[in-house]
């Protein structure tokens, strides 16, 4: 899999680290706890297009939403995470 | 009809023309008691032992593909019971008693084989984490034996002991572990299941799953509508999906895990031996070929395919351990998708929907809890409660606390 870094080009996916799901909104303080619960665990999990962040690891260093398809690991848009 | 040694005699003499089919392609019935979706492991299993322990027959399996065809057939073949938690240690050592008595227990050759599973540790504190373990596995009656570095060199020859960057100080071995024949674990469990009653329905989707005023009635599937009063989803790395059709979320996300096997060479590993300072187990075939795996690729993926960096990962440990791999060639690699859930322990419990139940969250240990995985799905089904053994596996505990994070990760699925 190689990931189009907006700053770098694209790179090969083991200079990158992943964390996760990009979606999941993190609740204000006070916040009900169901509303943690889904935020810390629940998660959509598609099969199909999906969101992810990235970090350019060993590069740039920057954080990346990278939008790929979790059948056949197509890279479909990547954008700096501080404007996704 | 049960295997034995005349029934082989009889076969091999007339020249394995007389073999019939060991379990039925049935069409499927209207409506069922119970229905398991997923026919793999875990499911057959289930089905089994609902005949067996609690007398309900009347049941499915609806399998998308065919028997075999998922990730019971894509692991490494490994059990074991060599947890830390509690919960885990009893949970696992239960499966491990299950597959001591498989093969009788079934009239199936599983080629159950306790060759031990040896846990390398490579420094001090590791050697003290290990300790720790073994002592809590002892604790639960679960055996384990802490081994110095010269007993681990007589016992595996081929170990580099003094490298420099991660030398052997020795390992926890737990001998009572070993390898399974993964096919043979399905069929047997197939056919068992079969024989008692269940229908296997292969080639058969669930599209969806419908529930009314908060109780399950049944699934569409592509061969029409099964009615049931009880449903158990044991969809392992699609558990997400098919529990979205009845509306649940669930704290799992579908990652890749790849596994490898060499060329076929002659005996020179008669264990199971685990990398302590990389991700990397290895053990090898009775046909020959060295079969090992490593870490997950970390991202979410269905696709039952991996990418080349953790295959450069898991070869430079492999070759780091062994050096006389470094001349052998690979043969095969495949990828299976595992559920991983968010502290790395499974899911055994009912649902907020009513007969509804839910076995997932496997993460890649799912083959060795085969035998108590569906032994305490079926009792949860059929009594409606979870048994004593999987009562820490139940789906609130995210919201509750009671984590059941073996390895202290937090609730980041790539990180178990």
């Amino acid at each position: 899999m190689r990931i189009n870094c907006p700053f770098c080009g694209t790179r090969g996916n083991e200079e990158f680290t992943v964390l996760g799901a990009a979606d999941p909104v993190r609740p204000d303080a006070d916040a009900p706890v169901p509303d943690w619960v889904a935020y810390a665990h629940a998660r959509e999990n598609p099969r199909g297009p999906h969101r992810d962040l990235w970090q350019h690891q060993h590069g740039c260093r920057a954080w990346l939403v990278v939008e790929r398809d979790t059948l056949t690991h197509a890279v479909i848009a990547v954008r700096p995470a501080r404007d996704a | 009809m049960d295997y034995s040694i005349f029934g082989l005699l009889k076969n091999a003499l007339t020249g394995n023309r007389l073999w019939a089919p060991v379990w039925r392609d049935p069409a499927p019935k209207q409506r069922y008691d119970t229905l398991i979706v997923g026919g793999g492991g875990h499911g057959l299993a289930t089905a089994y032992y609902l005949a067996k322990e609690h007398g309900i027959t009347d049941v499915a399996v609806l399998e998308k593909g065919y028997i075999g065809s998922g990730n019971v057939g894509r692991n490494t073949t490994i059990i074991r019971s060599n947890y830390l938690l509690p919960a885990n240690t009893h949970f696992y050592e239960k499966s491990l008693q299950l597959w001591e008595g498989l093969e009788q227990d079934l009239n199936y050759n599983a080629m159950v084989s306790q060759r031990g599973v040896l846990n390398l540790f490579h420094s001090d504190a590791q050697r003290d984490a290990y300790a720790r373990r073994g002592n809590a596995m002892r604790l639960a009656g679960v055996d384990a034996d802490l081994l110095d570095a010269v007993t681990v060199r007589a016992m595996v020859p081929g170990i580099e002991m003094q490298d420099a960057r991660f030398p052997v100080k020795g390992g926890l071995l737990q001998q009572r572990g070993g390898t399974v024949r993964h096919d043979a674990v399905a069929w047997g469990y197939a056919r068992a299941a079969d024989r008692r009653g269940a229908d296997i329905l292969q080639n058969t989707e669930v599209t969806g799953i419908r529930v009314e005023a908060g109780r399950v009635l049944g699934v569409e599937t592509t061969r029409g509508f099964i009615g049931a009063r009880r449903i158990g989803l044991a969809a392992a790395g699609h558990s997400s999906r098919v529990a979205a059709m009845a509306g649940l979320r669930l704290p799992i996300e579908s990652h890749v895990l790849q596994a490898f096997v060499s060329e076929a060479v002659k005996p020179l590993l008669d264990t199971v031996v685990t990398f302590g300072a990389g991700h990397f187990y290895v053990s090898q075939s009775d046909k020959g070929g060295l079969v090992f795996g490593g870490d997950i690729d970390g991202y979410n993926s269905y696709a039952q395919r991996g990418s080349l960096p953790v295959v450069e990962e898991v070869m430079e440990c492999a070759v780091t351990l062994f050096p006389a791999f470094s001349r052998l060639r690979y043969l095969r690699q495949w990828g299976g998708v595992m559920d991983m859930s968010m502290d790395g322990s499974p899911i055994i419990d009912r649902t907020p929907v009513e007969g509804l139940f839910l076995n997932c969250g496997w993460c890649y240990g799912g083959f060795k809890a085969t035998p108590a995985s569906g032994w305490c799905f079926a009792h949860t089904i059929a009594t409606g409660q979870p048994h004593p053994l999987n009562a820490a596996f139940r789906l609130d505990r995210f919201a509750t606390g009671a984590v059941l994070d073996e390895k202290g990760a937090g609730a980041r699925p790539n990180l178990h």
